[in-house]
């Protein structure tokens, strides 16, 4: 048994009052999970004292906190792991973030979470009439969104993600990581339909800053990021979906830029993600951005040199990877959470994955041994 | 020590005074640069988003170039580049048949990537390989009284595993313990592991600027005399793009922002002119200042 405090943040939006943090003591064995440390203080100390929970294995995804700070579900989480990146020697727990609070730890999954679930339509759209008997799909098709399907939408990535802090309107992490669940299966009929509707949304796929807060809350794996850039190579590269928010735009421009110079030629790529130097789009732009363009000319941090010229141009044989590459019929992608990390005797690192590394998780990551290698995929 | 050296973009392009910086501080660290000019862009992740193997071939060429010079590991100075080859590297990394066909894509230059290859950012580099006991040593103009904010930039800090951040290896500290190191005092504010908006400029400019604005915000609110970063694209959207996210955020910010090779300058003798700091947007004035009474005391 060992001793353990636990500062939770407690607050009742329908008291009046404001939120508060209180202290309370709980006895436990170290590998005890804090789950069981706000049981216990519920049981003991205050039944007032307001936590979701279910299944307490990591499966139902109910209690998700964030517990010192980084987002967490409180029944794999154990006591003495917890206590050990405590600052000030007291395990902080306290509601998820990007969500309102309706009591102490439960917060409003309804308000956010599950109406972004919704919004992007989780349900098949099959193409015609069902078969007779049941839909024959692919083995690989299935392993290709099992990342996705190991969701057990529990919050954590909602919690911490960076774009949904500056615009609430963002779709967020778990819903697009369930909208690839769906662009992704073959029985699903309606994967340009889906692409286009999410790439023309400005809170959509080209709304994720890159920020990898949500690959590093998820207590599954799931990597919603990288399935957010799934979806972009699916829109952009396969269906070539132009959207309003320059997403695909900016894409080619990069490419086409790195394709011609090597190295990225900055004044080229801004204006060609709006279309072009001259393009209608681009002139309001540059006009908005004049108080920078203006002071980096003075500074001389830009050049109209280097500006309008650019020194240095791809090698040839860069542009022969790009002929090469993406001259193939199908495009190839190489998946670490299907495919597992191979042992090999040299590796420094090897048992890394993606996935959950995480020694204070009861639980550990869900990687599926289904194959290795590359996957192909239409081009 | 020597090193197979990768600037990336940026640093040549639009903020030349970090690749500038860092030149100058090199041989003050007994760090020998050799530059591999011939590599390309690792892709920002944009490229990898595109077509992943492309992405992966395009760094399997720099991994491959690095391994051809006799450095003992690959030096970068960008967390983006950081983030974004060590993806790549980690799937080459994880399976032969896949490394295979990668270096396919190379045999017409008479290159392939084995795997093993370090690839450490300058900021991982000082701490692990040269030390901030020996880095402290070398200090002329220890940073007192300057209130410097860390800013890591995404891709430096996050996935912990693919980065190998751990207890044993804490390179989510490093910034902190590096002005520590320095001298200077370190600024806790909210922004230090956040984003700065800068993928998203042309997509969502105002989240994105709003981002920028925010952090500045915060860290002038802890009263930060500047902030410090290992990412030249944070460099640019939080200070190129400064005068826009003042007008985002509705509050008058002009908080200066150095480039992470800047900093170890100024701590090494070095003159803020001669790391570049004129090039800046925002006008590093306190960070001037400071160097001019430090000057104006050691006289």
């Amino acid at each position: 048994m060992a001793e353990f405090t636990l500062k939770i943040r407690r607050y009742s939006p329908e008291s009046g009052e404001a939120p508060y943090w209180e202290s309370f003591e709980t006895e436990l064995p170290g590998h005890r999970s804090v789950l069981e440390g706000i049981l216990q203080v519920k049981d003991r100390e205050d039944g007032s004292l307001a936590i979701r929970c279910s299944c307490r294995a990591a499966i139902c995804g109910s209690c998700g906190v964030k517990v010192n700070g980084k987002p967490r579900l409180a029944c794999n989480t154990h006591l003495e792991w917890a206590q050990s990146n405590a600052k000030d020697g007291e395990i902080t727990v306290e509601p998820m973030g990007n969500m309102p609070v309706i009591k102490d730890l439960i917060v409003d999954m309804d308000a956010v979470h599950w109406k972004k679930i919704q919004r992007i339509t989780p349900w098949l759209l099959p193409d015609g009439p069902p078969p007779e008997r049941e839909y024959v799909v692919p083995h690989e098709s299935m392993v290709d969104v099992t990342q996705s399907m190991a969701c057990i939408q529990c919050g954590a990535c909602v919690s911490d993600c960076l774009s949904m802090e500056v615009d609430p309107l963002f779709i967020g992490p778990a819903a697009l990581a369930k909208a690839y669940r769906f662009v992704g299966d073959p029985r699903d009929g309606q994967h340009e339909e889906r692409l286009r509707d999410l790439a023309e949304d400005p809170h959509g796929i080209y709304d994720c800053t890159h920020c990898f807060f949500c690959i590093e809350a998820c207590p599954k794996g799931v990597a919603p990021m990288s399935q957010i850039m799934r979806l972009r190579r699916l829109a952009g590269s396969d269906y070539e979906i132009e959207d309003r928010n320059n997403g695909h735009r900016h894409e080619q421009a990069f490419v086409k830029n790195i394709r011609k110079h090597g190295l990225l030629h900055e004044a080229d790529l801004l204006p060609d993600s709006y279309g072009g130097k001259l393009h209608p789009r681009t002139v309001p732009e540059l006009v908005d951005s004049l108080p920078s363009i203006t002071r980096a000319l003075l500074r001389r941090k830009v050049t109209p040199q280097n500006a309008l010229l650019h020194p240095h141009k791809a090698s040839k044989e860069v542009k022969r990877i790009f002929d090469k590459v993406e001259g193939r019929p199908e495009r190839l992608e190489f998946n670490l959470y299907v495919s597992g990390t191979e042992d090999e005797p040299d590796a420094p690192g090897s048992e890394d994955e993606q996935g959950p590394n995480d020694p204070g998780a009861g639980d550990d990551g869900q990687a599926q041994q289904a194959g290795s290698g590359p996957q192909k995929k239409r081009s | 020590m020597k090193v197979a050296y990768w600037p990336g973009c940026v640093s040549r392009g639009f903020t030349p005074e970090l690749h500038g910086s860092m030149a100058k501080i090199a041989p003050l660290l007994d760090i020998e640069l050799v530059e591999l000019d011939r590599a390309a862009c690792c892709g920002a992740g944009v490229i990898a988003e595109h077509n992943q193997e492309l992405a992966d071939t395009l760094n399997a060429r720099t991994f491959a170039l690095a391994q051809q010079t006799d450095g003992t590991m690959m030096m970068n100075i960008c967390s983006t580049c950081q983030g974004s080859q060590t993806e790549c590297q980690e799937r080459l990394d994880a399976n032969a048949e896949y490394r295979e066909l990668i270096n396919d894509n190379l045999a017409d230059e008479g290159l392939s990537y084995q795997r093993g290859l370090e690839n450490k950012n300058f900021l991982w580099l000082l701490v692990e390989e040269i030390g901030l006991d020996a880095l402290r040593e070398k200090v002329s103009q220890p940073l007192e009284n300057l209130r410097v904010g860390p800013f890591y930039g995404c891709y430096i800090v996050r996935p912990t595993d693919r980065l190998n951040i751990d207890e044993a290896q804490p390179r989510d500290t490093y910034l902190h313990q590096l002005i520590d190191a320095l001298g200077g005092t370190v600024i806790d504010y909210a922004g230090a592991y956040r984003c700065c908006g800068f993928p998203i400029i042309t997509m969502n400019k105002a989240a994105s600027l709003k981002q920028a604005g925010r952090h500045i915000g915060d860290a002038i609110d802890a009263e930060a005399d500047c902030l410090v970063t290992p990412c030249p694209l944070c460099h640019l959207n939080l200070d190129l793009q400064q005068p826009l996210a003042e007008r985002e955020v509705g509050r008058k910010l002009g908080l200066p922002i150095l480039h992470l090779p800047q900093l170890v300058g100024l701590a090494l003798g070095l003159e803020p002119s001669e790391l570049g700091m004129a090039r800046h947007v925002v006008k590093p004035t306190s960070v001037i200042d400071w160097s001019t009474s430090v000057i104006a005391g050691a006289a």
